[in-house]
């Protein structure tokens, strides 16, 4: 296929590239190029209403992944995503425990998924900031030779040197940069303090050492500069954001009282567009809820628009660039 | 008045004096825990270690919501698992801050929809699996990880402990 033919295939449909990734490759993006971002919900998700029945995780994964890669099967959908002998990291977010982290059968139905699709299960890891929070989330730590592994940054280190953009300067959980080849981002749907959302980008503070330099101004620009980051630009894949049980108010911290069961995930390869859509959940939430906008609050996220910007071009907050399907 | 009778009395003076003291550190070690031990509140057992945060290295532990901690005038954080019945997990946080004032910024700045008011400390807010009070320089909030109807009343219980014990 030559350039010509990609674009024409690109302008049809027929190849999902998200914006992002086509100022990666350096080619121009045609107008009618836009970012998929895939919300899969399962209202019986729960089907006595707390617990989440593991059968229907795999379905509702499924269901997403086929849609995103816009396939005839779950599985080509899988094997799309990854290819034998790459080594997958998922970064999930586990700094509220169990109330509000990444939920562990997501994330086992993910490794499953993985598997088939031909990655081994040693080229599989799982990993957050710390052994202990990833433990108090329910996931059981494992460095097991022919199993999943599973780990925090603490246990292997961070680079010894810093990598730079704008106003971060950071060092890379080593995870990162030297066991894993393609990262698939599995964070979750929360309201923010500081931020107004952390969805797809906000959860990356999790792979640098030093999250709390990176707060200011609601974390404009650090969520955008730290996303520019190498390691984390070259090796994102996929974001499969978790919004099974999600967060509309009082957050990041776990908050009963701001938390809601969305029993979905949302799924994109552009992850300045999955954040669009993400505010925009949260904000539908809020207004039900008859809280004010995030921007009424005094917390509009703009590291949205700034990560979208000339400098950053990390993708689309675009509505108009963004192909939303809800399935 | 003899030596040996001076002695004696001297002796007695110094063993009430030590056991006061003694009695006094007790009273005040009693003060500054401000986490009751397992079996202290009926129904809840103590299940980790007290661990303890500073604002320097808050971060580690609730994030970005830090920040607005820290600008209030957060001294350190410090938590506590617990069970309820062997079936309800739960954690126990005490902030400390330089001042009331402090303490009551972070009140005010908590959710207040489909919250109850509550007498404890110097303000408490009782939500459906939650409960938030302040009192003097602490702020304590607990949380507990499943809702039951059993629950409101035990944090309520466990909620009053701490309370009890935090100086004012």
């Amino acid at each position: 296929m030559d350039r010509r033919d990609f674009l024409k295939q690109c302008a049809a449909g027929a190849v999902a590239l998200s914006a992002s990734e086509m100022n990666l490759l350096g080619v121009q993006q045609p107008a009618a190029v836009k970012s998929k971002v895939v919300v899969a919900c399962d209202p019986k998700l729960r089907p006595n209403g707390t617990t989440i029945d593991s059968g229907r995780v795999y379905s509702l994964l499924d269901r997403g992944v086929q849609s995103f890669y816009g396939v005839d099967n779950p599985l080509q959908g899988w094997k799309m995503m990854v290819h034998p002998g790459e080594r997958v990291a998922l970064k999930v977010n586990t700094i509220s425990w169990r109330g509000l982290s990444t939920n562990v059968q997501v994330v086992e139905a993910i490794c499953e998924r993985l598997q088939r699709a031909g990655i081994k299960p040693q080229d599989i890891i799982i990993f957050d900031r710390e052994n202990r929070e990833l433990e108090r989330a329910g996931f059981h730590l494992s460095s097991d030779a022919g199993r999943v592994r599973c780990m925090g940054t603490d246990s292997v280190g961070y680079e010894e040197q810093p990598d730079a953009f704008g106003t971060v300067r950071s060092k890379v959980s080593r995870i990162l940069t030297r066991n894993c080849d393609v990262l698939i981002n599995i964070p979750l749907l929360k309201d923010h303090s500081e931020a107004g959302i952390t969805a797809a980008m906000k959860n990356m503070y999790g792979v640098v050492d030093n999250p709390y330099r990176l707060h200011d101004r609601g974390c404009a620009p650090g969520i955008a500069d730290l996303n520019m980051l190498p390691a984390i630009r070259t090796k994102l894949r996929l974001t499969i954001c978790d919004a099974t049980t999600a967060c509309f108010d009082g957050g990041p911290s776990f908050s009963p009282e701001g938390t809601w069961k969305y029993n979905g995930v949302i799924i994109a390869r552009d992850p300045v567009a999955l954040d669009y859509v993400a505010w925009r959940i949260i904000e539908r939430k809020r207004a039900e809820q008859g809280l004010n906008t995030l921007r009424a609050a005094g917390r509009e996220p703009r590291f949205i628009g700034l990560a979208a910007d000339a400098r950053h071009q990390l993708g689309t907050n675009d509505p108009s660039r963004i192909s939303l399907v809800e399935v | 008045m003899s030596h040996g009778y001076r002695r004696f009395l001297a002796s007695i003076l110094l063993v009430g004096l030590v056991l006061a003291a003694g009695a006094g550190c007790q009273r005040a070690a009693r003060k500054s825990g401000s986490f009751p031990a397992s079996g202290e509140v009926s129904g809840w057992t103590k299940t980790g270690d007290t661990r303890t945060f500073d604002a320097t290295n808050l971060w580690r532990y609730i994030d970005g919501d830090a920040e607005r901690y820290l600008k209030a005038g957060v001294q350190s954080v410090s938590t506590c698992d617990y069970k309820y019945e062997g079936k309800t997990d739960a954690v126990a946080d005490v902030y400390t801050m330089t001042s009331a004032e402090g303490a009551g910024k972070i009140f005010e700045t908590e959710p207040q929809r489909n919250a109850k008011p509550v007498t404890m400390g110097d303000d408490a807010r009782l939500y459906g699996q939650s409960l938030v009070f302040r009192k003097g320089r602490y702020l304590t909030r607990i949380v507990a990880y499943n809702e039951s109807p059993e629950v409101q009343p035990a944090i309520l219980a466990l909620g009053r402990a701490m309370a009890e014990r935090l100086e004012k």
